[in-house]
């Protein structure tokens, strides 16, 4: 295929006005010898049936979740996409728009970023919030690079039942950045709160937990936020923006930085990415705040309009002072989270919540029933639960995958000591039915 | 020439302006299990009063609403981007219709590896392909973006120093980098000192040997550089810095201009990362996503993240976490996956002649356009130009900026183009290769015509522009006394407001 426009008579053409006799003189400030000889080892140019063949052929490869019945979650989540969200989230005026920079030839976009800002500030419970991050692990280092600044300190405190690759993610950019990452344990798939307190200090510069957590267990953030600021440590939450539906969301218990993963907002799961970097937090750190920000103001003739706003705390015109690196964002996952918000509106929302605790706990209830399986975790949980089972992970998840179930995800490959325990992910997609043949194929090991 | 309103004028609603309570655009099966009751699952303080207060729209109405807002922005589909150092290209159809494959975009992370061969062969095929690209040994498809691949490799230079026993605290970039360059450096924990530029654009060697020492970690280059000169000192640079044992990082945000011809490898870079929404067509999406896979020379293969796409034995595909010098994980899970297809798809669809004829025809366009527009808009650095160059107008007495004439461009339904970077009140024009000669006419048309209108009537110019929804804003209050949320004129507080009245 090609997509360039230039015929053979047109480029003379070109060349004559430019005052050269051919494309190479162009290149002529590249020295010979840094040349390319011959040419790129790379497969040569396919026709578009030729090209549907080799990537059908690949895809074709890849047993995927509609064949599939998904009950793996972890970080990604098998929820409904209404047919609105690809309509509108996709159109290419928003699909092919660059940075709105430019505010008047940006407006709708712009618009749009304004109203998926305040969604997301009403399902955290939070001030304000940016236009969006990468994703969750990201976010998370971003809103810990936002603490240390804030308060000056250099510790930071991260429960166990974090999710592993957030952790890692943390420890990546702590690593480059002189921070202490202590890990408090959740050896009851909740953090442990005398731990907590005991570790938290004068140099604790944050409190990093997950809510519901990577077990699914939901964590008493009532105790922890208050906790981590009678320390004078900044109560970091990572959430699930979708359980705000059933559960009071961070912002309602003093969290002063709120990230969340927003795949369930609408993303597909398309193998990890791109998904969706939400970061919420109290109006008195806005200007701390990483990412770019859209704001409500008005044009000269006192029309209503938006733009990009604080763009002073940005890397294009801060460079080495600027609060981060990130240029490009997730736009176009906002635009998905903003439609899916806004389809589901308060009561959709409200179902989907309510739909996956209910059925998350009728599948945790059923498989606690048969022999050999039961919960890890006392905890109270909200769509997502850990089992373990003294028939071998292995063999039960296999069983399920003979059935084109997606039973679960083993949780030996995080810690070796839930060698025994795989989680179980319940979205308001799965019916009944397959909830059923779920135990029944655990059942049958 | 004539101007034309592109976008519809009328004042729109919010969200939260439509709509009734009690609407919803979404209609979901009722649910088949017994209804649990929540207070015995959770503990009552945990538990919502209220779900949160979403707005509540019909179908029809949230269709004409997101349909309204699409009419109120610019795009490729509909209109020329000249923006320098974006390399606003045509985002192909194809690219959406393979990353929308069900085999590809319903396939969750942590499924086994036998159910996905497929996305897994692609993405391996695709880590090849960079790596060909790049002339380097391998690449990482981690980094989600450009910056964060700038901070990815400058990370993973920081292992090699420390491999070998050193902490090297500085990390060089030339005064005309792009803003990312030194926000990475101060992520990475490093500070950034500038190079100069000499006055023809390239690097002031001199300058960079002055500042090169054994406390450098880097020297972070853009080649072609934001200027839109390839530096053809490269290979001396490359000597002047790994003689004080530093490495040598590109900036791939031009790589548009050498695709086939020339690969970083070959001219002495050791790490670099490509940004797949410029280089290989996927779309910017308002501002995202992109993807900044990292290619790195041999001696920095052993510190890239993990987990990496291989290739087993068997001839299956997997991934490895078997690098125990890895800088460890920049992401979760392992990438924009659904982005890389599309820049598989790309590079697939062209191949390597079509590559090379990219890189042609991006330096034929710049300069056809710089050769049409020389005498009205002078610029500074001397052609030959690679894919952008740079103009800084100049029209004495008329009190016109180059915002002035970049906001102008919009009422002749043209993007502006990059302005006052990297030099003050410049515009950075670059067309990219996709546009037809006529595209590039209309749009040398269209300085001209403003070059006019600056001398017969500079206010129309100083106003612009005069067909968009809005006229230009107050972006200063915006920042000064920031509304980045809207508010119900009810005083309906947020959860966290009511707790705290409470």
């Amino acid at each position: 295929m090609k997509f360039t426009q230039f015929t053979d008579s047109q480029v003379k053409q070109a060349l004559s006005v430019i005052g050269v006799d051919s494309v190479e003189t162009l290149f002529a400030p590249i020295p010979p010898a840094l040349r390319l000889k011959g040419e790129l080892n790379i497969p040569s140019g396919l026709s578009e049936p030729g090209l549907l063949s080799d990537t059908e052929h690949l895809a074709s490869r890849n047993r995927h979740c509609d064949q599939l019945v998904c009950f793996l979650g972890g970080g990604a989540y098998d929820h409904f996409i209404p047919t609105v969200v690809d309509a509108l989230s996709m159109q290419t005026e928003f699909l092919t728009a660059y940075t709105p920079y430019q505010a008047e030839a940006s407006q709708g976009i712009l618009q749009l970023f304004y109203e998926f800002q305040t969604m997301i500030c009403l399902l955290t419970g939070m001030e304000v919030a940016n236009a969006s991050l990468y994703e969750v692990a990201s976010a998370a280092a971003e809103a810990v690079l936002m603490a240390t600044t804030i308060t000056k300190r250099h510790r930071v405190l991260v429960a166990e039942s974090v999710h592993p690759d957030t952790r890692q993610v943390l420890d990546t950019y702590a690593q480059s950045q002189d921070i202490d990452i202590i890990t408090v344990p959740a050896p009851e798939g909740v953090v442990d709160q005398q731990a907590l307190v005991a570790a938290l200090g004068e140099s604790t510069a944050a409190v990093v937990v997950q809510s519901p957590n990577f077990f699914g267990c939901i964590e008493r953030l009532d105790h922890i936020a208050p906790a981590a600021q009678d320390h004078g440590a900044l109560a970091v939450v990572s959430t699930d923006p979708i359980a705000g539906g059933v559960l009071k969301p961070p912002g309602a218990f003093g969290a002063d930085i709120v990230v969340a993963e927003g795949q369930a907002l609408g993303v597909p799961l398309q193998y990890g990415g791109p998904y969706l970097g939400v970061l919420a937090c109290r109006k008195e750190h806005l200007r701390k705040m990483p990412g770019r920000v859209v704001g409500a103001t008005k044009d000269v003739d006192g029309r209503r309009g938006f733009c990009l706003a604080l763009q002073t705390r940005e890397q294009h015109i801060k460079r080495e002072r600027a609060t981060s690196n990130i240029c490009t964002n997730q736009g176009l996952l906002a635009a998905r989270a903003a439609v899916y918000m806004a389809a589901m509106g308060k009561r959709g929302l409200a179902e989907v919540a309510s739909q996956c605790f209910d059925k998350a706990h009728y599948a945790a209830g059923e498989i606690a029933k048969l022999d050999g399986y039961e919960l890890r975790f006392a905890a109270p949980f909200f769509k997502e639960f850990v089992v373990q089972t003294s028939r071998g992970v292995k063999g039960a998840l296999t069983a399920c995958r003979r059935r084109d179930i997606l039973g679960g995800v083993p949780l030996v490959r995080f810690d070796e000591r839930l060698d025994d325990c795989f989680l179980v992910a319940v979205t308001e997609r799965r019916t009944k039915a397959q909830i059923d043949d779920l135990v029944a194929a655990l059942g049958s090991v | 020439m004539k101007t034309v309103p592109t976008m519809q004028q009328e004042d729109h609603p919010l969200l939260f302006e439509i709509g009734a309570p009690g609407l919803c655009a979404v209609s979901l099966p009722p649910s088949d299990v017994p209804p649990v009751k929540r207070s015995e699952a959770v503990p009552g303080e945990l538990l919502a009063d209220d779900p949160p207060a979403l707005p509540e729209v019909g179908e029809l109405d949230l269709v004409r609403h997101y349909k309204r807002l699409a009419h109120r922005c610019f795009n490729i589909d509909a209109n020329f981007y000249p923006l320098g150092s974006c390399t606003m290209k045509y985002n192909p159809r194809i690219n959406e219709r393979v990353a929308a494959m069900p085999g590809f975009i319903n396939l969750h992370p942590y499924q086994d590896e036998a159910d996905v061969q497929g996305i897994l062969e692609l993405l391996y095929r695709l880590r090849c392909d960079l790596a060909e690209i790049a002339g380097l040994a391998e690449t990482t498809l981690q980094p989600a973006a450009g910056a964060h691949g700038e901070m990815t490799g400058l990370m993973i230079i920081n292992a090699y120093h420390s491999s070998r026993g050193e902490h090297r605290s500085k990390v060089l970039t030339p005064d005309s980098a792009h803003g990312t360059n030194p926000a990475s450096c101060t992520i990475c924990g490093r500070r950034s000192i500038p190079v100069q530029s000499r006055k023809d654009g390239r690097v002031d060697l001199d300058d960079l040997r002055a500042k090169v020492d054994e406390d450098t970690a880097a020297f972070m280059i853009t080649n072609p550089n934001t200027v839109g000169v390839f530096d053809e000192q490269v290979a001396d640079i490359a000597q002047i810095i790994h003689a004080k044992g530093a490495q040598l990082y590109l900036d791939g945000a031009n790589m548009n201009a050498i695709l086939g011809i020339t690969r970083p490898g070959d001219f002495g870079v050791d790490c670099m990362h490509f940004n797949t929404h410029k280089t290989f067509s996927t779309p910017h999406g308002g501002g995202g996503p992109g993807a900044g896979p990292v290619a790195v020379a041999e001696h920095l293969r052993e510190f890239l993240p993990v987990p990496q796409v291989i290739r087993r034995h068997d001839g299956t595909f997997g991934w490895s976490s078997d690098r125990p010098k890895s800088i460890g994980k920049v992401r979760s899970f392992y990438g924009q996956v659904g982005v890389l297809v599309r820049a598989y798809t790309y590079i697939r669809a062209i191949g390597r002649e079509g590559l090379r004829d990219v890189a042609e025809k991006a330096v034929l366009a710049a300069n056809y356009v710089a050769a049409r527009l020389k005498d009205r808009y002078p610029m500074p650095f001397p052609p030959p130009y690679a894919h952008e160059f740079v103009t800084v107008p100049d029209f004495p007495g008329s009190g016109v900026s180059d915002i002035d004439i970049a906001k102008r461009l919009i009422d002749y339904g043209i993007h502006p183009p990059t302005m006052s970077f990297p030099v003050h009140h410049c515009l950075m024009i670059e067309p990219t290769e996709t546009e037809s000669p006529a595209t590039l006419d209309h749009f040398v048309e269209a300085m001209l015509a403003i070059a006019d209108e600056i001398e017969n009537d500079p206010k129309v110019v100083r106003t612009a522009p005069h067909t968009t929804p809005v006229r230009r804003l107050d972006e200063v209050t915006a920042s000064r006394k920031p509304n980045v949320r809207w508010r119900r004129c009810d005083g309906t507080a947020t959860a966290r407001e009511r707790s705290h009245s409470t």
